[in-house]
């Protein structure tokens, strides 16, 4: 009973091979009409400007993307907590991992690289051919 | 193993081959492995996003309301697809090719859209080679706009084999339209954070 794709079609009719249930039109009608509000929700206060205090937009838009994306994965890919999807999640699960890594440090390292830099106003990475001087400069 | 067990085995896959149970499962294990793709191209957008080399920032060449045009045709899409995959279980194959078409339609509007906004860039002068902002910009949404378009041909692929040679809609086409539909779901997905990191947050 462990592997989500050995036993799918002993199920019911409404699960898959893999386990993924396969809803309705309502679901990905439900899907579809919060994916609308959501979008819109982020792309209003960019457009509009003003609509939020300073500050609020970045992590307004962090929010409301990863709200986005867990609707996706709900109404669109079907992911859920059954138990014929538990492979499924757990490959999920590997790969948010590994992707949070990559993304945290590659932000880390890059930040401590500029924070090392001597002269602040040359940019982490070399943009120019002048800005190598500039550096020397600061040294 | 001695050679008889592995001619069972074999047989044992021989037999699972008429449903394919397994094959849902493998290309869910690709997505994720894709996934790490487009993460390493993400934080090397995020770490140059601000490297424009005295060329244009993401405010000069952004247009908002071009993108929103993109998203929706990509969000509708996956909507559509969704119809055609009900349909599919219904063994509803009419109606399965209709959906799947406006699908094609919907995504080829967004490849197109695409191409429009990169050749326009190139032409301005704003090219890949300018500044490490634009290098990552088009590498992200390149290898984005890449996927949509193999999508593209894989779905007219399908169309073309359930249509014209007429192998309708088997369990084995019915496997082959669900990996289809986790791969357009999931560059939708992959989508929400390119127009929020690199559009929305770009034009700040």
């Amino acid at each position: 009973m462990d592997h989500p794709a050995l036993h799918g079609h002993s199920h019911e009719h409404h699960t898959s091979a893999s386990g993924e249930s396969h809803g309705g039109y309502g679901a990905y009608g439900i899907g579809f009409a919060l994916s609308v509000v959501l979008t819109v929700a982020a792309f209003y206060p960019v457009m509009v400007p003003g609509t939020l205090p300073h500050g609020w937009l970045e992590p307004t838009l962090a929010v409301l993307a990863i709200v986005q994306i867990v609707v996706h994965l709900m109404f669109f890919l079907h992911m859920s907590t059954a138990s014929e999807q538990r492979w499924n999640v757990v490959a999920f699960g590997f790969a948010i991992l590994v992707v949070f890594i990559l993304i945290v440090g590659s932000l880390f390292i890059m930040h401590s690289m500029a924070e090392g830099m001597v002269d602040p106003d040359v940019p982490a990475v070399p943009t120019t051919g002048h800005s190598d001087m500039g550096s020397m400069k600061g040294m | 193993m001695s050679p008889d067990s592995l001619v069972a085995h074999h047989g044992e896959f021989a037999e699972d081959h008429s449903h394919e149970p397994n094959n849902v499962f493998g290309f869910w294990l690709y997505l994720m492995t894709d996934c790490i793709l487009f993460a390493t191209l993400f934080a090397g957008f995020a770490v140059a996003r601000h490297q424009y080399a005295g060329d244009v920032s993401g405010k000069d060449i952004f247009d908002l309301k071009y993108v929103g045009v993109e998203t929706a045709l990509l969000l509708i899409s996956s909507s559509t697809y969704g119809f055609a995959m009900i349909n599919a279980y219904q063994h509803r194959l009419g109606a399965v090719v209709a959906w799947l078409g406006v699908t094609f339609l919907l995504g080829l509007g967004f490849v197109g859209m695409e191409i429009n906004e990169f050749h326009h860039l190139v032409a301005e002068g704003h090219g890949p080679d300018r500044s490490a902002f634009l290098s990552a910009f088009f590498t992200l949404v390149a290898t984005h706009g890449l996927h949509v378009t193999c999508g593209l041909i894989w779905m007219a692929t399908l169309i073309a084999q359930m249509t014209i040679l007429k192998k309708g809609l088997t369990t084995v086409y019915i496997n082959r339209l669900m990996c289809l539909s986790l791969f357009w779901h999931f560059l939708d997905i992959v989508w929400i954070c390119v127009f929020t990191l690199v559009y929305l947050l770009g034009v700040q």
